[in-house]
């Protein structure tokens, strides 16, 4: 693997504008849905970086067009110190071995009429590795196994299996090449609860195991604190803050930031309580995104200032970064979050499992 | 419970579906009360039966091949023996239903004010014009801004979260009684849901209806409901006030659920206890304690004895389905609460010499993962 501490992946100023077209024969462009307007990240090699956001706000853009499995409109994603955004050919095919993504649908990201044996050996029939049958049939049940599937199970066919275990053959298929990005994209918003832990605890032991570098988008909170180091707030193809793990549970400098903690329902009617800070109206087009901070027409805190000018992704102490003119105070920060979790938050007693 | 008078009585209700692949025990002797003005809320996985329940309260389950027992008292009246004409008085007026998914509940075709008068009218003899301001007045109680102008506008008009406003207005055209809200934010991001619950609370002070919140989210129940009754394979495993079942839960897929979720205030480096193996089919259901085959603190005989929902001793209002002492359940929590796994007590189950293995293999021919 790669150093730790050194960034894996830099995106820079990346941008994807999906055209909004008109007309039947002759489609004339209108509009653009800035699904990613301008993001700049590192990746650090090692850790999981979590991307959160409502609905709509650029988190899977984000992740494929890391991946390149979308063209950016501008910017540079840089993976290793290279840029990847303009290889082509075998070039991309070289690096495709190196990053793999896990999809939300269990159902439909695998071939019904596939084996699973088959699946998981896809990968290498692409890239011409581990050729000999029995070769590659020993790696792909060596990789069952590692991810609790019985290997015995090698030729049974996907409708055989439950939501958990097809994720777990999706998690094996990504882990084939060995690569050294691992983009998980919503891998258990699918899942029942009593599946999800199964599923989510075999993320983190893999993680460590194999020293992988994570790319974990949801939009459960609470699944990502418990997954991630580091955590990115999207909100219409921006990133408003970027913070580790504990800053941002603890202390949210971003007033959308809050707003999702303290939106987030928490299962322990005594320690849950709060005053709850709920937004008002709906998330904003991103064909049309309101001037200035795009926040800006629901946030409480708002000014003159914060529909004029944008505000620039800055440092905000405590490692944290966030995009914004007035960020809460700590009062306003306690205030938004219940007792329990500033409690559980405030002293960075949590292991860092990673850079910061 | 028996002290003030119920709202709704579920007595005992069985559901079965007879399908090609054999009898689907969906519902298998659900009971529990509401009070007016409180708030049940129901808890299981897909496929425990939370949802026909409540579908089969209004008779939305009645077919050939679909076998009901027991009784569902409202107000005195039993709705699984009304005929559907007079059943269909009461849906809709007395009793309302918000579903899930907005976009597919309300008419693409119509208006979303059409569809408001006509909840209005179906129940009320008023002239089109009051219907209309009714629509207008729910919208604007609902909290959908301008009402006036978006009476006139399409469901695809409306975002995610303002159909499920919409869907409540409906739902609250005649003012019920009772209101079964199924899963009402799960397909909503969290913002719009903390707004609907919010919605959902205040609307209920104001109005004075009680509610059945169907989900399989605890959060969401801990915040709004006054009772809990969680669901597993067709059967209430326990029920107990909103407080006390977070505080002593006594059933082992109780734990499990609590367990298995991350929350805001665990700590990152625990990891999650899941619940081994999967939900079981409902056609093939486990013998003795259904939940046996899942339970890591299983005995030879919950293999062949079925429990029955009896009350924890010295816990008032407190029910639960398991064969397990009450005493050791109460230690086994609280060593799942101070962070021990179940494998690490496990030893508090073999107290008697037990040969069998800790987790059989569950139903069906693969294994569990």
């Amino acid at each position: 693997m790669t150093e730790k501490g050194k960034p894996l992946v830099e995106v820079r100023n990346l941008v994807k504008h999906f055209p909004i077209t008109s007309g039947i024969i002759r489609q004339k462009k209108i509009g653009a849905v800035k699904a990613v307007d301008d993001i700049s990240f590192d990746v650090i090699s090692g850790e999981t970086l979590g991307i959160v956001g409502e609905t709509g706000c650029g988190k899977s853009t984000t992740a494929r067009l890391i991946v390149r499995l979308l063209e950016a409109t501008s910017g540079e994603v840089r993976f290793e110190g290279e840029d990847i955004t303009k290889k082509k050919g075998a070039e991309l095919k070289a690096l495709r071995r190196d990053m793999q993504m896990i999809f939300q649908d269990p159902y439909s990201s695998l071939n019904p009429r596939k084996t699973i044996g088959s699946i998981i050996a896809e990968p290498y029939a692409i890239h011409g590795l581990e050729k000999g049958e029995g070769a590659r049939k020993k790696r792909v049940q060596e990789l069952m196994d590692t991810v609790g599937l019985n290997p015995e199970h090698y030729n049974r066919y996907p409708h055989e299996f439950s939501g958990g275990q097809r994720q777990r053959i999706g998690v094996a298929r990504a882990l084939a090449l060995a690569p050294k990005l691992l983009v998980a994209d919503e891998p258990v918003s699918a899942l029942d609860v009593s599946i999800q832990a199964q599923v989510l605890n075999m993320l983190r032991r893999l993680q460590a195991d194999l020293g992988l570098t994570v790319i974990f988008i949801a939009h459960d909170l609470s699944v990502v604190r418990h997954m991630c180091d580091r955590v990115a707030v999207m909100y219409i193809g921006k990133i408003v803050e970027l913070a580790p793990g504990e800053s941002l549970y603890g202390f949210p400098r971003h007033p959308y930031t809050g707003a999702l903690l303290s939106a987030v329902p928490v299962p322990d009617p005594v320690g849950g309580h709060r005053k709850r800070e709920l937004l008002t109206g709906d998330v904003p087009s991103p064909a049309n995104p309101p001037s200035g901070c795009r926040f800006h027409t629901r946030c409480p805190k708002a000014q003159q200032l914060c529909s004029d000018q944008e505000p620039p992704l800055v440092d905000k102490d405590g490692g944290t970064v966030a995009a914004c003119h007035f960020p809460l105070t700590r009062e306003e920060a306690d205030s938004r979050l219940p007792a329990l979790l500033t409690a559980a938050n405030a002293p960075a007693v949590d292991a860092p499992a990673g850079a910061a | 419970m028996s002290t003030r008078e119920a709202l709704l009585e579920v007595d005992n209700l069985k559901v079965e579906f007879r399908t090609d692949d054999g009898v689907v025990h969906a519902v298998d002797g659900a009971s529990y009360t509401v009070r007016p003005g409180t708030t049940l809320g129901i808890v299981g996985e897909s496929g425990s039966g939370k949802s026909v329940s409540a579908l089969t309260m209004l008779g939305l389950t009645r077919s050939k091949r679909t076998q009901v027992s027991g009784r569902i008292l409202f107000e005195g009246r039993d709705l699984l023996t009304l005929p559907d004409d007079e059943l269909r008085q009461i849906r809709g007026d007395d009793i309302a239903m918000i579903f899930q998914d907005p976009l597919s509940s309300l008419h693409p075709f119509y208006k979303v004010g059409q569809q408001l008068i006509e909840a209005v009218l179906m129940h009320r003899s008023v002239s089109k014009a009051a219907a209309r301001d009714r629509a207008i007045n729910l919208l604007e109680l609902v909290g959908i801004p301008d009402p006036h102008r978006r009476v006139d506008a399409y469901p695809h008009e409306f975002s995610g979260g303002m159909r499920q406003r919409a869907m409540i207005a409906m739902a609250l055209a005649n003012e019920p009684k009772l209101l079964i809200a199924d899963e009402p934010t799960t397909a909503l991001d969290v913002t719009v849901q903390a707004q609907i619950l919010a919605l959902l609370e205040d609307l209920q002070q104001r109005l004075g209806m009680a509610m059945i919140i169907i989900t399989h989210d605890l959060g969401v129940v801990a915040e709004v409901a006054d009772e809990i009754a969680v669901m597993y394979a067709g059967r209430i495993v326990e029920r107990a006030g909103t407080e006390r079942i977070f505080a002593t839960p006594h059933h082992p897929y109780t734990w499990g659920l609590l367990k298995s979720i991350p929350r805001l205030d665990t700590p990152r480096s625990e990891d999650l206890v899941p619940i081994s193996g999967r939900p079981p089919s409902l056609i093939n259901r486990p013998s003795g304690c259904h939940f046996h085959p899942r339970c890591p603190y299983v005995r030879e005989e919950h293999r062949r004895i079925d429990p029955k929902l009896q009350d924890v001793p010295g816990e008032f209002g407190h029910l639960v389905a398991c064969l397990l002492p009450v005493e050791l359940r109460r230690r086994v929590w609280k060593g799942l609460q101070s962070g021990q796994t179940p494998e690490e007590l496990r030893h508090l189950v073999d107290d008697k010499p037990v040969p069998e293995a800790v987790a059989a293999a569950p139903p069906g021919k693969e294994a569990g993962p």
